[in-house]
């Protein structure tokens, strides 16, 4: 065995290694610990990258940890999909890295940052651990490692709103953790194994069987509301809004831009892996209402965010309109469709990543966090606001932007199911954006139409590179993934097809 | 025959680096901004010109940069008709370009930067969307236009300005939506969005279905083209600085609206395939409401663009009415029109532009007598006027001519009726305010003004000229009369 062949269990262990080293390497100095976390997320992306090649000449790879074989092993079972997220989570936490150098030495207290970084390493490793793995247990063990390092760097800034929306966010979290234990508990008394690939061949023989077919439905509905409060699916978004606007913006581009993504990968995983398309499609019509959830999600995620006054704040509303998106090209259930809800968690991830990022470097040049009151900033960080507006017209959905390429893969989606509900679906696409576009257009008025309040706010006076270089990074990856979507597509495509299983 | 070439690509990219050219100049060197766009409007008109002579002689230009969906790419096939927009945008940019920096400079215009920068980044767009060789293609740089006249309408930054860029967008992005799902559902029906020279579309769907999807289509193209009721952003678009008005609302924007229409009716769905829907007389009775409707409300305004806002309305529609009598004269008579309607308008707007910068003056109950001040000017300005009547010499009488003709040839002699009345409803409009600068007294200040500097003159006269020739000499090659023939093999 090479070391290539370890790869899988290399992604999640460079995030989890570091996250112990950074604790004590930052007691000695704490101007380690940045450059720490930027190597090794550096290698955890190139590992990602690795492993994806990989994964795309030989097919999905299955990992055991110490030699032993499922079902009694630790597997770890990396297709398409979880290859993919791995790119996409290594990819925005260096780039949140990058950006917190300079970012966390102004708005954390110096002591904070040790912890800050560690958080956020422990945060990436239970991420990672979660696309990768194998095991339905597995999975719980790592959304209980992300989930709780994100209410601690919710609440890092130690404000008390902050603490407030930290505390909300744990609540709802630990009730969804909760649920999917519980749905846990009931697929182990059903089939006694909690290997995925195992789970599902011995569900297949459940299915419509008298009594077991019963918990086996509670069993799903229980990861459904579970994961979905992870995913902040309408209506269970409510924690979002005030953990992600609270957050440090470089937590917020992380929090919006791939942790809900996390909770989407896991609602894939139960219904495709675990359960059988079939059943879920067919059987018991799982996909279809959770896409009606998704459209309504799209739609009133949209008008909550037209009524935002505060930048952070419209832009985590705009996150739960565009989980909506992701959740809807799952739910369709059709090639196109799926292709385009796994393809927008890429776009998504930077179009979104960008703006929070954006925000965060309003804040630390202005303090100004309301959006009326950034007037004239189009002269005075040129740069900054032009990567805001590429991101702004991605989120909308403008060629030649990534967002659009995602937007018509699921409007071919929602046309190929071939039903009249597949036209309101595309309805829903379209009118979101169209809603999106209000909300984005708005702020992006305000930055270079209006008369600013003081003249002389609008000097020149550019964001720092060291948190310029990220948000350009992204805004370039806007426009490139645009005009050439078949690079993210590579991956996307065939993860939608294998988990589909056409 | 077919040849793979940089040259489409070229023509779009020209316009795009000529804008991040501009962005990176800025204030500092307004000399060096001016010059970029000066030498990006040449070289890409040439990179067009360049394309003339293989596509006249019926072959194609095509290049493809990525996929984006199995079986459609980011791509152009340049085509005759593709090239004549192309053309037309791209050499009115050379004219406008000299325009804009009389103007921009004389009223001391602000914000001058980011005007250059849309401005190529429009152009950019409407070359995309002419040579496009797919709906996709088009779409893409459909939507850029929308985004980059955008800024353009919101110029002035006063409260009327940013009502009027919101209004254009709510319209525009709409409309945009709309084609979107046209085109997802062409896509689903078909697997494919490359336009064909006879349509793609036939023998897939059931004829309800097709139906709808060229209304989709219609009206998604319409707000662009300004078909009633869609228009009512155009007139309030008109805030816009003047040079805005004069190339992207009398020409580039609303044409990328009337080119998509002629896209779908006859490569997408193709000429046969929209006769036997039986769509195409509802279409003409669109477009002839719009012609007249546009002509009245013309006739009650006061303000000069707006009045010139809805004469484009007007105007339009003769080119979808061209396209829906699908006769072989309507048919050339409409394309042709594009262009006749561009440089009678472009002059029209140009003077304009140059009264308001010379006096002030937006309205033509304060423009009494200015013909004796700005003689050279309104001499322009009685051209394209006359033009727009469908006067002969001016090559508005040609296009006016084949559509009428068109009509008769279609068995449906009421739309030469409907382009009589238009006529007098024009004569309505554009006769008093020509009367009136010529004939009454100049007052109040306009005694003092006087005729404007060359950089403004100079493209009015010029535009005011090739809209003469093109009328008085049509069969001379690759005027847009001929042009339109090659398209349309006739």
């Amino acid at each position: 065995m090479t070391w290539a062949s370890h790869l899988p269990i290399i992604v999640v262990l460079i995030p989890l290694l570091t996250a112990y080293i950074t604790p004590m390497l930052g007691w000695m100095d704490k101007r380690i610990c940045n450059p720490l976390v930027i190597v090794s997320t550096s290698f955890a992306f190139i590992a990602s990258l690795l492993l994806a090649r990989s994964v795309l000449t030989r097919g999905v790879i299955s990992y055991h940890m110490g030699g032993f074989a499922p079902p009694f092993g630790i597997a770890l079972v990396v297709d398409y999909f979880g290859a993919y997220m791995c790119i996409v989570i290594s990819f925005l936490t260096l780039m949140a890295a990058i950006y917190s150098r300079e970012y966390i030495a102004k708005e954390l207290h110096e002591s904070k940052t040790a912890p800050y970084y560690t958080l956020l390493m422990l945060m990436t490793g239970g991420m990672m651990g979660a696309s990768v793995t194998g095991d339905l247990f597995n999975m719980f063990v790592f959304f209980e490692i992300l989930s709780i390092s994100s209410y601690a760097l919710v609440a890092i800034t130690g404000k008390k709103v902050a603490i407030l929306a930290s505390y909300k966010y744990l609540l709802l979290g630990a009730i969804g953790t909760s649920f999917t234990l519980v749905g846990i508990a009931y697929l182990y008394i059903l089939t006694g194994t909690l290997n995925m690939a195992d789970l599902s061949v011995r569900l297949a023989s459940l299915y419509g069987v008298g009594r077991s077919s019963w918990t086996l439905l509670v069993a799903l509905a229980f990861f459904m509301v579970g994961y979905s409060i992870k995913a902040a699916l309408f209506p269970l978004h409510t924690w979002l809004p005030d953990a992600h606007s609270m957050a440090p913006s470089s937590i917020s581009a992380v929090l919006s831009g791939i942790l809900i993504k996390v909770g989407a990968l896991a609602l894939i995983r139960v219904l495709f892996n675990i359960f059988q398309p079939e059943f879920v499609v067919e059987t018991i019509p799982v996909t279809s209402m959770i896409s009606w959830m998704a459209a309504v999600a799209i739609i009133v995620g949209s008008l909550f965010a037209i009524s935002q006054v505060d930048l952070k704040r419209m832009l985590a509303y705009s996150s739960v309109a565009h989980i909506g998106f992701i959740i809807l090209g799952v739910g369709l259930a059709t090639g196109y469709g799926t292709t385009g809800g796994i393809l927008h968690i890429f776009n998504h991830a930077m179009a979104k990543g960008c703006l929070f990022l954006c925000a965060g470097a309003i804040i630390y040049k202005t303090g100004l966090r309301n959006i009326d009151d950034l007037a004239g900033l189009g002269n005075k960080m040129p740069f900054t606001m032009a990567a805001f507006t590429i991101a702004a017209l991605s989120m909308i959905g403008i060629p030649p932007t990534a967002g659009f390429i995602s937007k018509f893969y699921l409007g071919l989606g929602a046309l190929e199911t071939g039903t009249w509900s597949g036209w309101v679906f595309i309805g829903a696409i379209l009118l979101g954006s169209l809603l999106t576009a209000i909300f984005y257009m708005r702020v992006i008025n305000n930055i270079y139409f209006k008369e600013p309040l003081h003249r002389e706010d609008v000097q020149r006076d550019e964001t720092p590179l060291g948190m310029l270089i990220p948000i350009l990074i992204l805004a370039g990856g806007c426009v490139i993934f645009g005009i050439f979507p078949r690079i993210p597509l590579s991956l996307a495509e065939p993860a939608a097809k294998l988990l589909l299983g056409i | 025959m077919e040849i793979y070439s940089i040259r489409p690509i070229l023509a779009v990219v020209i316009p795009f680096i000529c804008a991040l050219l501009i962005a990176v100049t800025g204030e500092k060197n307004r000399d060096l901004r001016e010059f970029w766009t000066l030498a990006a409007s040449v070289l890409g008109c040439m990179v067009v010109i360049s394309m003339f002579p293989h596509i006249y002689s019926g072959g194609k230009y095509i290049f493809t940069v990525a996929q984006i969906v199995p079986g459609v790419e980011l791509g152009f096939r340049v085509d005759a008709f593709g090239m004549f927009f192309a053309f037309l945008s791209s050499f009115l940019w050379i004219v406008t370009s000299v325009y804009s920096i009389g103007y921009m400079r004389a009223l001391k215009e602000h914000a001058q930067t980011r005007y250059y920068f849309c401005f190529a980044a429009c152009i950019a767009s409407a070359v995309g969307i002419a040579l496009a060789g797919n709906l996709l293609t088009l779409f893409v740089f459909y939507e850029i236009l929308t985004m980059s006249a955008f800024p353009l309408v919101m110029h002035e930054e006063t409260s009327a300005a940013l009502d009027a860029g919101k209004k254009y967008l709510a319209y525009t992005l709409s409309g945009g939506a709309l084609v979107l799902f046209g085109m997802a559902m062409t896509y689903t029906l078909t697997g494919t969005l490359t336009f064909a020279s006879h349509g793609f579309l036939a023998g897939h769907g059931s004829e309800q279905l097709l139906k709808m999807l060229f209304v989709i289509f219609i009206l998604g193209f319409g707000v662009k083209a300004a078909i009633i009721p869609l228009h009512s952003w155009l007139p309030s678009a008109m805030v816009a600085p003047t040079p805005v008005s004069a190339l992207l609302h009398a020409v580039a924007v609303v044409n990328a609206g009337i080119f998509g229409i002629v896209r779908v009716v006859t490569n997408v769905y193709g000429i046969e395939l929209v006769a036997d829907l039986g769509l195409l007389l509802p279409l003409a009775i669109v477009a002839s409401i719009t012609i007249i409707f546009g002509s009245i409300f013309a006739l009650a305004q006061d303000n000069l663009k707006r009045m010139l806002a809805y004469s484009t309305v007007s105007q339009l529609s003769y080119i979808i009415l061209g396209a829906a009598l699908l006769s072989p004269s309507s048919l050339s008579g409409g394309v042709a029109h594009i262009a006749h309607q561009g440089f009678m308008k472009i002059t029209l707007f140009f003077c304009a532009g140059a009264i308001l910068v010379q006096t002030g003056k937006k309205n033509l109950s304060e423009m009494h007598g200015i013909g004796h001040r700005m003689p050279l000017t309104m001499i322009g300005f009685t051209i394209g006027a006359l033009g727009m009547i469908g006067a002969p010499p001016i090559c508005g009488f040609i296009s006016k001519w084949y559509l009428g003709l068109g009509a008769l040839e279609a068995g449906h002699p009421i739309f030469t009726a409907v382009l009589m009345a238009s006529t007098l409803l024009n004569t309505a409009y554009f006769i008093p305010p020509i009367y009136n600068a010529f004939f009454k007294e100049p007052e109040g200040d306009l005694i003092e003004s006087r005729e404007a500097s060359w950089w403004l003159l100079g493209p009015i006269l010029l535009c005011a000229l090739i809209s003469l020739i093109f009328g008085m000499v049509p069969m001379i090659p690759y005027t847009p009369l001929q042009l339109a023939r090659t398209f349309l093999g006739v």
